[in-house]
């Protein structure tokens, strides 16, 4: 039962406590939000009231385009953490664990970029 | 083979769940993000999401949703108070009574106006 000494002595640094906390606290908050974002979009709207003039409706408000960015960048973040721990219970070899991080680290920073690019710029065009 | 009991189901379920629900985020992100490119396009391709198919996997995913929040809340409780362990099947019990409570009124919202084709 002496591993975790011996892992806990080798650790040059606390990512992976930084990460057990993040967990907890980003999960905690997108619970908070998906409350409201289910019950806007799934009990009081349903899926035949989504359409543009809706998404711009909600997005002419900065209240939302805040809202869903905190639930973007907190949502990708928990997910493809989520993703990172699934990668390494699994992914034995080291040549695939970097090469699977990094397509990872490019599609999170990629998500991020368009879901903030398109909440930050979107004008809506006149249909 | 390692063979828990439910603290092990439990785990499969959240990363299943898991799994899917940021499977759907990144589907979702790409979608969100044809706005860009006008009513045309966006309007074309949300009104998948009213098929048939897509209205039950609707319900999948709040289930997926739900599920991996009580149960990520029940794993908060277990990190944060030692006590929690010796009321493991309590808080399991509790865990599947506030993802009913949770899930049954969201799934009916959901689907009655649907089934019931009340013009929504």
């Amino acid at each position: 039962m002496k591993e975790h000494l011996a892992a806990r002595a080798r650790a040059t640094s606390n990512f992976e406590l930084h990460s057990w906390l993040f967990m907890r606290v980003s999960g905690i908050l997108i619970a908070l939000l998906l409350l409201g974002h289910i019950a806007i979009m799934h009990i009081f709207h349903h899926v035949e009231d989504v359409n543009y003039e809706f998404a711009a409706a909600r997005l002419a408000n900065p209240f939302w385009r805040i809202y869903d960015l905190a639930l973007l960048g907190l949502a990708l973040a928990h997910g493809l953490t989520g993703v990172r721990i699934a990668l390494d219970d699994y992914i034995r070899s080291r040549g695939w664990r970097v090469l699977l991080k990094t397509v990872l680290w490019l599609t999170g920073v990629l998500f991020l970029a368009v879901g903030a690019f398109v909440l930050f710029t979107f004008e809506p065009v006149a249909s | 083979m390692y063979k828990g009991a439910q603290g092990m189901y439990s785990w499969v379920g959240r990363r299943v769940t898991g799994l899917g629900v940021v499977l759907f985020l990144l589907f979702h992100i790409a979608d969100t993000a044809l706005l860009l490119w006008g009513p045309d396009i966006y309007n074309k391709v949300v009104s998948f999401y009213q098929m048939p198919l897509f209205r039950l996997a609707e319900v999948g995913l709040i289930a997926a949703v739900i599920y991996h929040a009580v149960s990520g809340l029940h794993i908060i409780v277990l990190d944060l108070w030692d006590t929690s362990h010796s009321y493991q099947k309590q808080l399991m019990v509790l865990e599947y009574a506030l993802f009913a409570v949770l899930f049954l009124p969201a799934a009916y919202f959901m689907l009655a106006p649907w089934l019931l084709g009340q013009g929504r």
